[in-house]
């Protein structure tokens, strides 16, 4: 309890200190660059009742969530998929280098040249540059897989999706995580690149159109509006997921 | 009564490194009538968990053939681990339960037999090796198998835990009889539990002798009795020491 109680002051302080210190530079520089954080907080107050920022975030987490279900359940198939069967997998494991290493931006811009400027283009652009991340962390983990386990279950019969179910999905479990953090971290980069270059609305419509404006303290709001977000997310999908998950720990 | 009957004509291993076969099995005859209890006793590395898995069906490269009497179907068999392969994120009574559509009443009984009634809810990272030992005995028995394979299931365990499991398993398999393979190199465990021995050489693994334990089943618990059977083993069937 104490502990906890020690944590939170902890991160508040940090938080506090933080802001003085921007505070701070904001007061000293007085430059149109930066803006105090009193003047951001305003101008995300603004956004906030106009109704502008939530119809734009709404927007960028639609693409979001939906290129990344995308990408996590294909990604998942496709992993296991090779991680199971070793020819399978030294046949596609130039096409993963390639697209491992094919730049977002080359994808993003080509599925708009290939696809026009629509919406199934962005997500399609976005699943592509997610996919092969997904595809390489879960074929190791899938390769990790305990053999023991994997004859007790064929020994006492298990069916395949009792096997998928209570054998081999628990064991990837670390590995759908690793991949689920490191995707929406990169991921909403990817969506925001998108959005600027082709679409009309979204967070990356509007940072484009703010950085033409240099509208700086604009900038930062939906930084924070955005920041704010993904920690909600984090907090309150993926801990309290990861810690179901990991119960049977010692 | 079904009978099981083994016929492995050969078991070969190929190195993968340098492509050499190495035959571990050949012309392997064994035949298990009613719900006897067999104990197979060899040295280690003889080829005992081979042939176990082959009988689990977790190995079918060999030639030969197992049969299991008139039936069609395949047989069911259970598996006593050597390490108790339980999974971890599932409680004791979902572990059981996964294995085979046990009843309620079932599992609680075995459970109750077993001295774990009240581990139904727990992980098994939380039990003892002795218990998970347990665990996955009952396991074994709640799929009601046709043939009960055992590899070594008490090894590693403190004297005094071996013996209680010993106990545990026998009063198990009094109350529901199965054929059983019980493989160890224990020799003392083996007189304990089986109904026969029957000592295995290596390289290529082959029958050596069979024996009929004589002592009955309720004065196995006299320490004297066994030891007594085991010496007399050695004078009867001098070709066994090398084994041990």
């Amino acid at each position: 309890m104490n502990f906890i109680y020690h944590r939170s002051i902890l991160s508040l302080l940090s938080i506090s200190f933080f802001l003085a210190l921007w505070y701070g530079l904001a007061l000293y520089l007085n430059a149109e660059t930066l803006p105090t954080p009193l003047t951001v907080a305003k101008v995300l107050i603004t956004e906030i009742q106009s109704g502008q920022l939530s119809h734009h975030l709404r927007k960028t987490l639609y693409r979001l969530s939906i290129s990344f279900g995308i990408a996590m359940l294909l990604g998942c198939a496709i992993g296991i998929l090779l991680g199971r069967h070793p020819k399978l997998d030294t046949f596609f494991d130039n096409w993963l280098v390639i697209f491992l290493n094919i730049p977002a931006l080359v994808t993003i811009i080509l599925c708009y040249v290939w696809f026009g400027l629509t919406e199934t283009a962005a997500i399609l652009a976005v699943v592509i540059n997610k996919l092969p991340n997904v595809i390489v962390t879960i074929r190791e983990g899938t390769r990790a897989l305990d053999t023991e386990l994997l004859d007790m279950a064929k020994c006492y019969r298990f069916s395949k999706s009792k096997t998928l179910r209570h054998v081999i999905w628990p064991q990837l479990h670390p590995f759908v995580m690793a991949a689920t953090r490191s995707g929406l971290a990169l991921i909403w980069k990817i969506v925001l690149v998108v959005e600027m270059l082709g679409r009309s609305d979204g967070m990356g419509y509007q940072l484009h159109l703010f950085f033409q404006l240099f509208d700086v303290a604009s900038i930062l709001a939906y930084t924070i509006a955005f920041v704010t977000l993904i920690q909600g997310i984090e907090l309150l999908i993926l801990k309290p997921l990861d810690k179901h998950a990991q119960r049977w720990r010692r | 009564m079904n009978n099981l009957t083994i016929n492995i004509t050969d078991k070969s291993y190929i190195n993968p490194t340098d492509k050499t076969s190495k035959r571990v099995i050949k012309d392997l005859q064994l035949n298990l009538v009613n719900n006897e209890f067999v104990c197979l006793v060899g040295s280690s590395g003889c080829g005992k968990t081979t042939l176990l898995n082959i009988l689990a069906g977790l190995d079918a490269k060999f030639s030969g053939n197992i049969s299991l009497g008139k039936s069609q179907k395949a047989p069911k068999v259970g598996y006593v681990f050597q390490n108790p392969r339980l999974l971890p994120w599932r409680t004791v009574q979902e572990n059981i339960e996964l294995a085979s559509e046990t009843k309620i009443e079932t599992l609680d009984f075995l459970l109750e037999s077993m001295g774990l009634a009240t581990e139904k809810n727990t992980f098994p990272a939380h039990l003892s090796l002795g218990m998970s030992r347990r665990v996955s005995i009952i396991r074994a028995f709640a799929m009601d198998p046709d043939l009960l394979l055992m590899d070594e299931p008490f090894v590693s365990l403190d004297p005094p835990t071996a013996r209680q499991a010993q106990q545990l398993l026998i009063d198990l398999w009094s109350k529901r009889p199965h054929k059983v393979l019980f493989v160890t190199h224990d020799l003392r465990e083996a007189i304990t539990l089986a109904d026969r021995l029957i000592f295995l050489n290596s390289n290529p693994m082959s029958v050596i002798s069979e024996i009929t334990v004589s002592i009955p089943r309720n004065e196995r618990l006299e320490e004297a009795k066994i030891e007594q059977f085991r010496q007399q083993l050695f004078i009867d069937y001098p070709e066994i020491t090398a084994l041990l």
